[in-house]
Order: C-alpha cells, then sequence, then structure tokens
C-alpha cells in the first residue's frame, strides 16, 4: 500500500530487549551445554590417551599374548551379544505392555502395573545378578537342555548345555528384564501422546481398537519406542555388576548361548580384571572401555538416523 | 446407498452429565440436514452419537433409538465398528494420518476391510476419492507426500476423500468448515451439494448463512442454561426455520446472529 507513495525511511531494526532473566536464562543454558561437552571430550581424552599404550605395544604384553584385537574382540561378540538378546527380548514386551497399560487395561490395573513397572528399575543391578543367580540360572537349565536337544542345529544353540545356567542367554534374559522399565515407560508415554484427532479419524473409518493402534498410535510413537530401545540397549551394553555375577565367561568368541563358555563382556570383564591388572593390562582394559564407548555412540548416532529418517511423516509437523 | 435416520427419545450423557435431552429426529436421504445452536448445547455430542463415535469416552453412554433404514444402530448385537463404517464422519479439525502419504489415507478405510487390495484398484480408488472430493487436480503429482502437507482446506478435503472413499450411507459433518478461510470454505460447501446426490448427510455448523446455503432441514439446538442439557427446539425445512420459525427461541438466535 505505500508501494505509490515515496520512499519512506526503513524502520530502525528494532533491537532486541534483552531481559535479565532471558540473559541469565540463556547464559546457564549455553553454560550446561558447553559443560556437558567438556565432560565427554574429557573423558574421551582419558579413554585415548591411557588406551593409547595398549595400541602400540609388542602383542605379547597384551593378556592373553596374541594382541589386542583379539583379546577385544570376543569381548566385543560377547557385549553384543547379551544385550541384542536383552533388546529382542525386552523390545516387544515393554510395546505390549505399554499398549496394555494405556488403552486396554482399566484404569485402575494400569495404574498398578505402571507402579510395579517403574518399581524394576529401583532394583540394583547387583540384586538383579544375584537373583539371575540363584533364581533364573537353574530355572532355565531345563530350557538349556531342550535346546541343545531340538535346536542345535542354529549356532545359537549349539550346546552342549550348561549344567549350570550360567550362561550368554541367562544373562540376556536378566538383562531384557533390566532394561524392560526403560522401554515400556517411555513408550507408554509417548503412547498415551498419540493425539486424539487421529485415533478419533481411525475409529470413525470403522477401526478396531487393534486396527486404531496400527494406524494412529504404533506410527506416532515409532520413534519414541526407538529412542526408548537404544536407551535400553544402552544401558545392557554397559551393564557390568550382573553380568559379572551370573556369566561363567571368559571363552573366546563363540555365538553359542547356552554352553558354559561363553565370551565376557567388556564391562565385565574390565570389573573382573582390573583388580589384578598391571602395566599393559590396564591400558588395554580401558582400550576396551574406549570401544564400548565408540560402541554406545554408534548405537545412539543409528537411533537418530532411525528416527530422522522419516521426520516427514512423524507427525512433528 | 443414502440412508434415513430415525432418532427417538435420546438421551446422551458424559458419565453422569446428562448433555443432551429427548432428542426426536428424522433424517431425510440425500438431503443435507444442517444443526445449529450455541456453543456447549450439544450439536458435536448428538452428531457423535449418531455413528457411536460418543461412546469412545470413558463413561460416555447413550439411552433411546437410532434406526437407519429399520435397524437400531444402538441394538445389543450390532457391532459399533460397523456402524462406523457405514456411517462416515469429518471432524472439526482437518486430522488426516500424519505418517500415511495422501494416497493411503484416502484409501486408509477401505484397507481395513481389504488389506490385499489390488495395486490397480488401490489407484482407481484413490483418484476417484479425491474426484469426489474435488481435490485430485491439486494432489494428482504429489500423491505419495505426507497428508500434512497440505494446507488446511486441501486436507479437509482430503479427510472428505477419506470418508467417501468406503461409500458411507450417511457422511456426518462436525463444523467442518470452521477452520478454513472462505474459498476453502466456498469448495467445500460446492462439495457438500454434489456429495447429497450420493450420501445423507448432517452437518453442523455454527455459521447459519452456511446453514441457509446448503441444507434442506435445520435443527436448532439450544439450552436453558448452564448444567442444563441441550433440546433440539425446532427441526424444519431450511427455509422456513429461517424465515418463519415455530418457535421464538430459534427466531431470537437467528435474528441475534444476523442483527
Ligand atoms: N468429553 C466430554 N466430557 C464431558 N463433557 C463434555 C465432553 N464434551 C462435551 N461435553 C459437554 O457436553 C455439552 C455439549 O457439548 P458439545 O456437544 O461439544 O456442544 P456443541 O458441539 O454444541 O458446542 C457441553 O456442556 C460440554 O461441556
Ligand atoms: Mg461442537
Amino acid at each position: 500500500m505505500t508501494a505509490t507513495k515515496a520512499p519512506i525511511e526503513p524502520p530502525p531494526t528494532p533491537r532486541a530487549v534483552r531481559r535479565p532473566g532471558d540473559r541469565i536464562f540463556a547464559g546457564s543454558a549455553k553454560g550446561s551445554g558447553i559443560f556437558i561437552l567438556l565432560v565427554l571430550a574429557g573423558v574421551a581424552a582419558f579413554l585415548i590417551s591411557e588406551a593409547l599404550p595398549a595400541l602400540t605395544a609388542p602383542s605379547e604384553d597384551i593378556p592373553g599374548g596374541e594382541g589386542l584385537a583379539s583379546y577385544i574382540g570376543p569381548l566385543v561378540l560377547g557385549t553384543l551379544l547379551g544385550a541384542v538378546l536383552a533388546l529382542l527380548v525386552a523390545t516387544p514386551l515393554a510395546v505390549g505392555i505399554a499398549l496394555y497399560i494405556t488403552y486396554y487395561a482399566p484404569r485402575r490395573i494400569a495404574a498398578v502395573l505402571g507402579y510395579v513397572i517403574d518399581l524394576l528399575a529401583a532394583i540394583p543391578s547387583v540384586v538383579y545378578g544375584f537373583w539371575g543367580l540363584a533364581v533364573v540360572a537353574p530355572t532355565l537349565v531345563p530350557f538349556h537342555v531342550w535346546a541343545a536337544d531340538h535346536l542345535s542345529w542354529i549356532p545359537f544353540f549349539a550346546g552342549p548345555a550348561s549344567t549350570s545356567g550360567r550362561t550368554m542367554f541367562t544373562v540376556g534374559l536378566v538383562l531384557a528384564i533390566m532394561i524392560l522399565p526403560i522401554i515400556s515407560a517411555i513408550s507408554r508415554e509417548v503412547f498415551s501422546q498419540a493425539p486424539a484427532l487421529h485415533r478419533e479419524a481411525a475409529l470413525a473409518l470403522g477401526a478396531t481398537r487393534w486396527e486404531m493402534i496400527q494406524m494412529a498410535v504404533l506410527p506416532y510413537g515409532k520413534s519414541g519406542v526407538i529412542a526408548g530401545a537404544m536407551l535400553g540397549l544402552g544401558r545392557a551394553l554397559g551393564e557390568t555388576m550382573a553380568v559379572a555375577i551370573i556369566l561363567s565367561g571368559g571363552a573366546g568368541a563363540t555365538v553359542n548361548l547356552i554352553s558354559n563358555s561363553n565370551p565376557s563382556t567388556i564391562a565385565s570383564n574390565i570389573a573382573l580384571s582390573f583388580p589384578e591388572a598391571t602395566g599393559v593390562g590396564v591400558n588395554t582394559l580401558i582400550a576396551s572401555g574406549l570401544v564400548l564407548f565408540l560402541i554406545t555412540l554408534v548405537v545412539n548416532m543409528l537411533a537418530r538416523w532411525v528416527v530422522n529418517r522419516r521426520a516427514d511423516f512423524s507427525g512433528a509437523n | 446407498m443414502a440412508k434415513r435416520i430415525e432418532v427417538s427419545d435420546l438421551n446422551i450423557y458424559y458419565g453422569n452429565f446428562l448433555a443432551v435431552e429427548g432428542v426426536n429426529v428424522s433424517i431425510e436421504p440425500r438431503s443435507i440436514t444442517a444443526l445449529i445452536g450455541p456453543s456447549g448445547c450439544g450439536k458435536s455430542t448428538f452428531l457423535r452419537s449418531i455413528n457411536r463415535m460418543h461412546e469412545v469416552l470413558p463413561g460416555a453412554r447413550v439411552e433411546g433409538k437410532v434406526v437407519m433404514d429399520g435397524q437400531d444402530l444402538y441394538g445389543a448385537d450390532v457391532d459399533p465398528v460397523n456402524v462406523r463404517r457405514q456411517i462416515g464422519m469429518v471432524f472439526q479439525r482437518p486430522n488426516p494420518f500424519p505418517t500415511m502419504s495422501i494416497a493411503d489415507n484416502v484409501i486408509a478405510g477401505n484397507r481395513l476391510n481389504n488389506k490385499g487390495m489390488k495395486k490397480s484398484d488401490a489407484a482407481d480408488l484413490v483418484e476417484k476419492s479425491l474426484r469426489g472430493a474435488n481435490l485430485w487436480n491439486e494432489v494428482k503429482d504429489r500423491l505419495d507426500r505426507p497428508g500434512s502437507s497440505l494446507s488446511g482446506g486441501q486436507q479437509q478435503r482430503l479427510c472428505i476423500a477419506r470418508a467417501i472413499a468406503v461409500e458411507p450411507d450417511v457422511l456426518l459433518m462436525d463444523e467442518p468448515c470452521s477452520a478454513l478461510d472462505p474459498i476453502s470454505t466456498l469448495a467445500i460447501e460446492d462439495l457438500m451439494a454434489e456429495l447429497k446426490e450420493r450420501f445423507t448427510i448432517v452437518i453442523v455448523t455454527h455459521n447459519m448463512q452456511q446453514a441457509a446455503r446448503v441444507s434442506e432441514q435445520t435443527g436448532f439446538f439450544n439450552l436453558n442454561g448452564v448444567g442444563q442439557p441441550g433440546r433440539l427446539i425446532e427441526f424444519n425445512p431450511t427455509e422456513k426455520i429461517f424465515s418463519n420459525p415455530d418457535q421464538k427461541a430459534t427466531e431470537d438466535y437467528i435474528s441475534g446472529r444476523f442483527g
């Protein structure tokens, strides 16, 4: 409208008024961000500098005498086996529990169940370890025997069956229970936030409750479930005490889940070996810790990537 | 197949709160019936009780009868899921599924009945329904984009396409234009005029000019005060409601708004 008139002086660019509250908040937020980065960098620098001697040491000096790769390799395998097994068991269970609590259970039962599951997270991992050793392992022995008899064509169940049950399989199941609360709590949260608008759209089209969940709840909650699963995976990868107590480890690289000889995991191996380690042995353990750090980093980056891949369709817009 | 709906002595509750009381009305097939009235008088509540969407809220229930072509929709052996497949609904806020493409949104309802629909059949249905909703030309080049990438008016027509793709007998619309600009509103009103050849349409609107423009029959809901149940005060041909209503309350409401 002003186009026909003589050009008017452009208004002075409004100078943002910076109120003290804003400034303090922005400053402290920025400070916290920087602080976290510094801590992370510090941990990484420590790990790298302490691991370096193990990387350069001659292979005879590394515990086991065959070099760093053959020392850490089986530990990586053990770490991944236990954590992935836990994830595969826990995720569907957690999603089922979360859906039951949010969309099926009567309100009272839902509240109680949610509370009980959250309580699982409050149990210290030492307790899980002893429970796994004293209760879960013996209970699972018959399954180990059965699996060795019937499923031995699958490398994971090659056998021979452990008679104590202190196997990677038992560890995986105990870890699954330990990470269940994290995954189910986050899934529950995102499922309950699935917009009523879209749930009603599905119901109004004649969807049953389960179809409504498939159309409007699961797609909406997917990235949250993935995020929860990755948090759970992170916990399972790093879990130390429970694994150290339950697993009869120390054997080389094998994917056999049910025998007495299992690869140990990085975290439990560090805990068990650290007290007696000296010299390059310490550096080797720290190098394995660095590998665990990298694995966790990659897992988190993968999770981000999965979550962002279909951001267009995520419903966030 | 458009169908007639007969409602008798319908009381609608939220828990113990009687929100709508004693509705008796007969809704004609192949016509547009408009429901008007001040906010909070129970128009949406009544509309949602026709396709049994009311009861999805915890504690919400209904007494009375809603009969469609001789069948009581609240009969003991009637599955609400089937009722909703026969009676489509368009909501006040456009609600395409954000995780689905435009094309998948259109046939979302059909996929429920027919999981393994052939690709070519699906494509035909998408085109037919989008044409039916006057949206085809605007979206035909981006059917695989998310439904949420459209403008509000386009999203609402997408929702109409989705509702008509399952060929319902009745189409319920709850203030379908209240979130839209005037041009999109006109597009949807034109669309309704076409759709009434095939469907029985019931529309809630707060816009009385809209009711006057599009509908054959108009129902006026009112309530005596806060906490009182809403009632259907008058139900008559739209011309009569807007020129010579039987009830004083109707006249007050209409003249107040035009006034
Ligand atoms: N989910 C609900 N729970 C309880 N009461 C509700 C709910 N939705 C609507 N109501 C009440 O029912 C009455 C009718 O509301 P509504 O049908 O939305 O009116 P309208 O659509 O005519 O504006 C109002 O008193 C409202 O407060
Ligand atoms: Mg309303």
